[in-house]
């Protein structure tokens, strides 16, 4: 079995119990939802402000929402100590790592399914009718994940980390943030700037690599005492 | 995949904090015996078991795990190793089945429907428990959940930390018969516990410690009174 396999297998497993009790899907999706609508009614309707403001949002939403399901997902390893079962299994930390990674980048899109078209429909933002936008999406969701598991697992038995994890996660974030902002931005603009949206769809891709070869290489260390 | 034969552990020492949990303990462990390691709370034995599973790095000091003179590292260290912990290890919301066949598959183990079951037998699970998530099961149940996950693997080193809880008499007399089976086909059986009676005359080699330090160590079969009187003369 490759380690992509075994991967997937830990992947299979989340998805399966988030299926089951869909307690961190709908936290997030409702989480998620809840901040679009503020956001809507927070902002003036004003076509160019809320288009303007609308990538911003967007990405607020999904950090926010990300972060609840970050939590509860390894607290649920946390609970009955699964964690550890799952490192003393003889698999390599690097696909407990990919798989528990795989599994919050699906939650993490399935978030950004309920945001998109209700941004979109709430400031009257044409962010649907923009393929790329998913492209941003599925790499922010990536990088949101890889870089948020990896600090999640390692602050699994320190108290206070429902606290930490944000303080600890956004600074990291924010290069992702900022990224994914613009990307969206630049779907927005009349006419749409693709040297724009490339350069930051460029971005996020670089910065998915440069945080997923870190988080490979610093995971084993953080999780094992 | 070789069997592990022996684990050396020599002058280990572990700190949490400012605290000391282990201050160089020595010793060896051997196929086909079953060590009780005895002592009180916070004297360092969870700690021990901890760096025996390889998930706690001792600070200083090494431990060996050899099948006949060949060092023994990494996956193949873990895929040799059971082990029981104060927490189950197991999916509350998966039940015993599922459990199972998500463990066997992580080890590359026959995940089939009858496989599972014959362990569920073996840790005497009730058959209509077994389809339930485990989240609704007593901590009986839960502790022959865990007990099953951990001998699924034919480990050949068992580290089990207090197997006996929330199990009735009969379920410790039965374990107990099980991890003697186990000791007699070879495995290095190591366990942590509180319940004397449980282990007295099934265990052939004694470590007490006390403090994060190793202040007893015989290979010999006790019985409750005298595992009784050894650790009340060591372990305080």
């Amino acid at each position: 079995m490759t380690v992509i396999g075994q991967a997937l297998r830990v992947a299979g497993k989340d998805l399966r119990i988030e299926l089951r009790s869909r307690e961190i899907l709908y936290t997030m999706a409702f989480f998620g939802a809840l901040l679009a609508v503020v956001d809507a009614f927070v902002f003036p309707a004003n076509a160019k402000l809320a288009r303007a403001a609308a990538p911003g949002m967007l990405w607020v939403a999904i950090a926010f929402a990300g972060t609840i399901g970050l939590g509860r997902a390894f607290d649920r390893e946390r609970e009955n100590d699964t964690m550890r079962a799952l490192l003393l299994t003889p698999v390599p930390r690097l696909a407990v790592f990919l798989g528990k990674a795989a599994a919050m980048t699906v939650l993490v899109l399935s978030v950004s399914l309920v945001c998109v078209p209700l941004l979109s429909l709430l400031l009257d933002v044409p962010l649907v009718e923009h393929p790329p936008l998913a492209l941003a999406l599925l790499l922010g969701a990536i990088g949101f994940s890889v870089t948020g598991s990896v600090f999640s697992a390692a602050l699994l038995k320190v108290r206070s980390r429902d606290v930490l994890l944000p303080v600890i996660l956004y600074p990291l974030l924010i290069p992702l943030f900022v990224a994914g902002t613009s990307a969206t931005a630049a779907l927005l603009e009349i006419p749409r700037n693709d040297d724009k949206l490339w350069y930051w769809i460029g971005f996020l891709g670089i910065y998915d690599l440069a945080f997923l070869v870190v988080s490979v290489w610093i995971f084993e260390s953080m999780v094992i005492e | 995949m070789p069997s592990l034969e022996r684990v050396e552990i020599k002058k280990v020492t572990k700190r949490f904090g400012g605290e000391r949990a282990l201050a160089g303990v020595t010793m060896e462990l051997a196929a086909g015996s079953m060590c009780a390691l005895l002592g009180h709370n916070g004297a360092g034995k969870t700690t021990l078991l901890g760096i025996l599973s390889t998930l706690t790095r001792a600070d200083s000091g090494s431990v060996a795990y050899r099948a006949g003179d060949k060092p023994v590292t990494g996956a193949a260290v873990r895929r040799e190793i059971g082990m029981l912990a104060h927490a189950s290890l197991c999916y509350a919301e998966l039940s015993a089945r599922e459990n199972l066949a998500f463990f066997a598959s992580l080890y590359d183990l026959d995940a089939g429907r009858a496989t599972l079951d014959a362990m569920l037998d073996r840790v005497g699970l009730d058959p209509k428990a077994r389809d339930r998530a485990a989240r609704t099961y007593s901590r009986g149940m839960l502790q022959r959940l865990a007990l099953a996950r951990a001998l699924l693997t034919r480990p050949s080193l068992l580290l089990l930390d207090e197997p006996f809880t929330g199990l009735d008499r009969g379920g410790a007399i039965s374990l107990g018969g099980e991890l003697g089976a186990l000791r007699d086909q070879g495995a290095i059986v190591v366990v942590v516990t509180h319940d004397l009676e449980a282990i007295a005359g099934r265990t052939d080699h004694v470590a007490i410690l006390r403090r994060g330090q190793l202040v007893f160590e015989d290979r010999g079969s006790y019985d409750y009174e005298q595992l009784k009187d050894l650790y009340h003369s060591h372990a305080n």
